[in-house]
């Protein structure tokens, strides 16, 4: 009984006990010394991971926790993510009359089951690390507890998610039974010894896809998203797009290109209609939205498909693709909602198209920031959404999927049209008196990040591809 | 390995039969003779005084839930307590970990004032 707790294991899971113990400090603390809390807990997460990083891939807790590069790319996402969600937070909070220090110890448990969902490679440690997730998201959606929308959107989010969970656990149990492990390594093997037509299989990789599809957003599991992404506070929501989303690949890419590998020939269809399905759902529905929370969130059931045809082109490009993607629509997401959290303002909701009207006038520097933004969701050189999608493409070509290419490039126009609505409401829409953005120092700092990797990684993305062929290789 | 769980998917079949089986072939045999006295709600003998359906205070979730933590606890220090001289102070320092935790969670929320009974 000697080895249960080696230093190696201490080594792979300091971040998350960094994580687990800034967030559960960050309870206790009032106000503004709570950002300081999650910058300092972000801070030293970082060295935690950077550490890791020079110090090589680590098997850890008997093959339960593995760190390794793809580990570390999700890791360093869900950083930038959860420090960039804190530091535009505590001017929407004041406004929002909720500010309670509670807000930034969430965000860091929140990750810290990320954590646990990037690198875990056992089930029970990936299924705890989802449910630490879900369970501090379905709080902090519902953080705007006078907001009746705020608690709908939460509830709404629990019943769903908890069903989700279920699905998904069920289908992980299905597989538990079928190789009688719950390391994903030897189930690897498990797996490719059985008939992968037996009805068993089958149900246990449908209804665990069925789950991470819903974890994701991805049509037609896509019904919570909407509403979820309106009710939730914005910063809340940015969080949700990108770095639950980003999560949720992790594991799937986990699950998919680990132990599901050898029923390629079996989920590679699936993969494929859903992400023409969320393509299709996601570019469709966005058109006709006048909220633009609710118009982000059908965009963002859209990205999950591109991000899946990366999955579905199934080789070595189409992988580095799919990361490439996640990163950058972390990015150019995050800038887009971090300008729709500083229109929020006193008396003034600032999410509909009508708000965003004249805002070249009123304030040139974010109607010119929002632009790129949505120039990269779109996909327009010189931006990086316009590196990540040519990358995927390049992929599905590669893989000899033409179709799928030219559905992706297709869609493309279509993301244009509304995505433009934006653009034309402020840079041609009349000017209304209204009162300034709410900018405040960590909305000044997010945006310039933010902007500057969005156009950076667009004119110089030669680091990233470097660093996506380093995780995979 | 799948046809090994046969015996599992009779249990399953068997655990639904039983319940329908039963409550049918009641419902087939019993005399129905209902009475104003009998369709009323059943609270332990004592007459109910209103509706179930009205509101009361949110207070009354937050103890249930803390007790429901609680009660959980306990449940996870039993299997510890019979396996205790096999598991060491492995089992000590574990058990300490997840008591602490429950323990901070309980902090919080007597700071933040759940216990108050105003």
């Amino acid at each position: 009984m000697g080895n249960f707790y080696t230093s190696t294991d201490h080594f792979a899971l300091m971040p998350a006990l960094v994580l687990a113990l800034f967030g559960c400090a960050g309870l206790f603390f009032r106000r503004i010394s709570g950002v300081a809390m999650l910058v300092a807990g972000e801070l030293f997460t970082g060295i935690a991971l950077w550490r890791q990083l020079q110090a090589g891939a680590i098997t850890a807790f008997d093959g339960g926790l593995v760190i390794d590069g793809l580990g570390l790319f999700f890791n360093f996402l869900f950083v930038a993510a959860a420090a960039i969600t804190g530091l535009i937070s505590y001017r929407y909070l004041d406004i929002e009359d909720e500010h309670h220090p509670e807000f930034y110890g969430l965000l860091m448990l929140a990750q810290c089951g990320m954590f646990f969902l990037a690198t875990g490679t056992d089930l029970v440690t990936l299924f705890t690390g989802l449910e630490l997730m879900s369970v501090t998201f379905y709080v902090l959606v519902g953080f705007l507890r006078e907001n009746r929308r705020s608690n709908e959107a939460a509830l709404k989010y629990l019943l769903l998610g908890a069903f989700s969970s279920g699905i998904l656990a069920y289908g992980l149990s299905l597989f538990y039974g079928l190789t009688g492990t719950t390391k994903l390594a030897p189930m690897a093997q498990a797996l490719a010894a059985l008939d992968p037509t037996h009805p068993a299989v089958v149900l246990a990789l449908i209804t665990t896809a069925a789950g991470l599809f819903f974890k994701i957003s991805a049509a037609p599991f896509h019904m919570w998203a909407p509403d979820v992404y309106e009710g939730a506070p914005t910063p809340v929501t940015a969080y949700l797009s990108v770095a639950s989303k980003a999560a949720a690949f992790a594991l799937l890419l986990r699950l998919f290109l680990g132990p599901l590998a050898p029923l390629r020939d079996r989920w590679q269809p699936v993969v494929t209609v859903v992400a023409i399905l969320s393509l299709t759902i996601g570019n469709l529905a966005a058109v006709t939205q006048s909220n633009i929370k609710r118009l982000l969130a059908y965009s963002s059931i859209s990205h999950a498909g591109y991000i899946l045809l990366g999955v579905a082109a199934g080789n070595e490009t189409g992988l580095r693709g799919a990361l490439l993607y996640t990163l950058v629509y972390t990015l150019m997401n995050l800038g887009a909602f971090l300008v729709l959290v500083a229109m929020r303002r006193q008396n003034l909701p600032g999410e509909t198209l009508e708000d965003f009207s004249g805002l070249m006038r009123r304030s040139p520097v974010y109607a010119v920031l929002m632009l790129v933004f949505l120039l990269s969701l779109a996909g327009i050189p010189p931006t990086a959404g316009f590196v990540a999608k040519a990358y995927l493409f390049l992929a599905l070509v590669e893989a000899q999927q033409y179709v799928l290419a030219v559905i992706g490039t297709v869609y493309v126009a279509v993301s244009l049209y509304y995505y433009f609505r934006i653009v034309r409401a402020m840079f041609a829409g009349d000017a209304k008196p209204e009162a300034p953005l709410a900018i405040s120092w960590g909305i000044g700092v997010s945006t310039a990040v933010t902007a500057l990797t969005t156009l950076g990684f667009g004119l110089w993305p030669e680091p990233l591809f470097q660093w996506v062929k380093g995780v995979t290789r | 390995m799948p046809d090994g769980y046969l015996p599992i998917f009779l249990f399953l079949i068997v655990s639904i039969l039983f319940p329908t089986v039963t409550l049918l072939a009641v419902r087939v045999i019993r005399p129905s003779q209902p009475g104003v006295v009998k369709q009323e709600a059943y609270e332990c003998g004592i007459p109910a005084e209103s509706t179930a359906r009205g509101r009361y205070s949110v207070r009354f979730y937050i103890v249930a839930i803390l007790f429901v933590i609680f009660d959980v606890e306990t449940i996870f220090l039993y299997p510890w307590a019979v396996r205790y001289r096999q598991l060491g102070w492995f089992g000590v320092a574990e058990m300490g970990v997840f008591l602490a935790i429950l323990v901070l969670g309980y902090v919080w929320a007597y700071r933040r004032g759940a216990l108050k009974w105003v």
